[in-house]
């Protein structure tokens, strides 16, 4: 199951490229950017150099010091600043380098700075001048490209995910008796939104997710449109972009009159639904329209704070494990504790890593790293070293990865530095362990049917 | 030298007053109207206790994640800070300017103790100075002016301290002293050491950031200290 991003290959080689830079664009940005933060930031770095030791690139790669975050922003977004936007192709090109190829966003060098700067968002800022003048990963454009066409990054047809769901009922509904995915019912609780990965190529995904809200007897629907939760623009600064996907969630979202909307084990994508949609669609207070909750919180709910599904204590992983902190989960959406306590109440044997929680180490798969595709891969592998390093201390022979992004890194870095893992899921950890109440143990005679009349959500 | 000392106790310092807290008012207010209009995000989730947990806990010793990490520097860091706010503000000699100019005066350290104060933070600069040098991923951020402004920092604090043991020329090291920190404060609203007043500010953004909009619908919001 290869990573299709993997296939794209590299950009051209734009060092040859000398067309002008569209100055008027690069100095609306960085204007726009410039608020009483930026400026803080700009002026106030006291040069201390205590974020260095924070940077996973940094500590990978023999603390070279041109890795350490605030070497990387004034190199690129300091010196755009400084140069009141008047750079050329040639610097962008470089800052292009450090901006995706040394930094994926995760924020974790922020706690170590003395006034908090906000690296990852200054980053942020250089990319979007990069990609307003067409400077950016090509596997980032692609994905780009596919939301703009079909309003997810993966281009899967609206075809293929309803059939996708129809086919995972049917399979999944041979283990758990009545089992349905409802497309678009209104007025219930939750409206599942996936990565696109998971109906191009982890159809388990769905499948999984199906059975566990099933026995949860969850109030659910997916949604024809707006169903992907992720977002691929986001990392390539692309506000315009990174707004469509996020629209198209939330007006879905509204007009069936669900409660909340549910995300997929995926970081970023929660970080999108949740905490950045707002500010690309400009809604005031920067809150979603409704709850956003993702899949690990509800996982939580239903096994630890309210036994809605019971672990059956003889299926209990026994064998040590560890748990990633996807840094969109741990770090920037609170999810930590609520990660602890169900790992712990699926495996006998949980082992953190070190650091962790709010402080763990990017795995380096995120920012927008895994999509990127082949021409970053040799970095991913060397930054992922320290996450490796800190697997391999643990002990750990699973390592459950609540991330699709971390997911693919983490699997990467199981072969490059032979770890010996095996690499799942929340949903997998359950469905593989949950108590299957009777009334849901399929009959010998209804074998068959995979979805029942009257509970299928079609109200459409 | 008279004339000088006279020029700089009078009119220059009133100057140096105005500019250095109407410096540092003028660019909170810049910076205070700018965020209304650029940093909604800060207004959107500004939360009073998460910045002041943001807040609080770097002003301690080894309060932040990264003192505890390096806690050599930990140390030398909060000793300088303290040393460069506090003997200036409560030296006795200050305070009778203070209540010469002002009409108040607030508690005085005992001259001892200041005088001690001076070696310490004098120790704390040199220390930063070297490390400035000596470390690459700090030296590869360090221009001119960072280690220009560090000497800066100190220059107030020698020729103070080589007046108050009348080293050579009693009224040369004074009016050197008087010198140096005014030129010291007037630099303060315009350069890096504006973080005087922004550390409250950018730090009152990552921790209702980090924090509190995240600590909600029972998640929990990040430590950034
Ligand atoms: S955001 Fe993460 S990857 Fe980027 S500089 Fe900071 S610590 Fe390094
Ligand atoms: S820790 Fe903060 S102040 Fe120090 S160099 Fe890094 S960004 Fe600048």
């Amino acid at each position: 199951m290869t990573e299709p991003a993997e296939e794209i290959q590299a950009q051209e080689t734009p060092e040859q490229d000398d067309r002008p830079v569209d100055l008027k664009k690069i100095q609306s940005i960085l204007s726009s950017n410039s608020g009483a933060r930026m400026r803080s930031w700009l002026d106030i770095c006291a040069r201390c150099g205590l974020c260095a030791d924070s940077c996973f690139f940094y500590l990978a790669n023999d603390k070279d010091p041109k890795l350490s975050p605030a070497y990387k922003v004034k190199s690129t977004v300091g010196e755009m600043y400084k140069r009141k936007g008047r750079v050329d192709r040639k610097f962008l090109r470089e800052a292009y380098e450090v901006l995706w190829g040394q930094c994926t966003m995760c924020r974790r060098c922020s706690m170590f700075c003395p006034f908090g700067i906000d690296m990852a968002a200054m980053i942020g800022v250089g990319r979007a001048v990069c990609t307003s003048q067409g400077i950016l990963p090509a596997g980032l454009a692609k994905a780009v490209e596919n939301i703009r066409e079909t309003g997810n990054q993966m281009a899967v047809s609206q075809e293929d995910w309803l059939e996708t769901c129809e086919w995972m009922a049917e399979e999944y509904g041979e283990e758990i008796a009545g089992l349905t995915i409802p497309v678009d019912k209104k007025g219930v609780k939750y409206m599942f939104t996936v990565n696109p990965r998971e109906p191009a190529f982890y159809p388990q995904d769905v499948g999984m997710m199906a059975q566990i809200l099933h026995v949860a007897e969850e109030s659910w629907t997916v949604p024809s449109t707006g169903w992907d939760s992720t977002n691929l623009a986001m990392f390539a600064a692309n506000k315009e972009m990174a707004a469509y996907p996020v629209k198209l969630m939330y007006d879905k979202a509204l007009e069936l009159g669900v409660e909340q909307i549910l995300v997929t084990e995926c970081g970023h994508a929660y970080r999108s639904a949740a905490f950045e949609g707002p500010y690309f669609l400009g809604l005031p207070g920067g809150k979603p329209p409704l709850p956003v909750k993702h899949s690990v919180q509800l996982f939580w709910e239903y096994i630890v704070r309210d036994g809605r599904i019971k672990i059956d204590p003889e299926k209990k992983v026994t064998v040590p494990v560890t748990v990633q902190d996807p840094c969109n989960q741990s770090r920037s959406a609170g999810l930590s504790q609520m990660l602890r306590e169900l790992s712990q109440a699926l495996c006998a044997d949980f082992r953190d890593m070190n650091p962790n929680r709010e402080f763990n180490h990017c795995c380096g798969g995120g920012g927008g790293f895994i999509p990127m595709g082949a021409e970053f891969k040799k970095r991913r592998m060397i930054s992922g070293k320290i996450k490796a390093e800190q697997i391999k201390a643990t002990g750990a022979k699973i390592i459950i990865v609540p991330c699709h992004n971390c997911f693919d890194q983490i699997t990467d870095l199981n072969k490059e530095y032979e770890l010996g893992l095996k690499v799942v899921s929340f949903k997998e950890l359950i469905c593989e362990s949950m108590i299957i109440p009777e009334k849901f143990i399929p009959k010998e005679e209804d074998e068959e049917p995979a979805s029942q009349p009257g509970d299928d959500g079609g109200e459409e | 030298m008279q004339g000088l000392y006279d020029f700089l106790t009078g009119p220059a310092l009133w100057l140096t007053f105005i500019i250095f807290f109407g410096g540092l008012l003028a660019r909170g207010a810049f910076y205070w109207g700018l965020s209304l209009e650029r940093d909604k995000i800060f207004w959107d989730h500004f939360d009073p206790v998460w910045s002041w947990r943001s807040i609080y806990h770097w002003l301690l010793p080894w309060g932040g994640v990264s003192f505890r990490q390096q806690p050599v520097f930990g140390l030398a860091f909060f000793l300088f800070h303290l040393c460069l706010l506090g003997i200036p503000v409560f030296l006795d000699a200050h305070n009778i300017m203070w209540e010469e100019y002002f009409g108040w005066s607030l508690p005085t350290l005992p001259d001892p103790v200041a005088d001690w104060g001076v070696l310490v933070l004098l120790a704390c600069v040199a220390f930063l100075f070297a490390r400035r040098l000596v470390k690459p991923e700090v030296r590869i951020l360090s221009t001119l002016w960072d280690y220009a402004l560090l000497l800066l920092t100190a220059a107030p604090f020698v020729t103070g301290y080589l007046a108050y043991h009348q080293y050579g020329d009693y009224l040369t090291w004074l009016v050197l002293h008087i010198l140096c920190s005014e030129v010291l404060m007037i630099i303060v609203p315009f350069s890096k050491l504006g973080h005087l007043m922004l550390f409250f500010f950018t730090r009152a953004f990552i921790g209702s950031d980090m924090g509190a909009r995240r600590d909600q619908y029972g998640r929990l919001g990040a430590r950034t200290w």
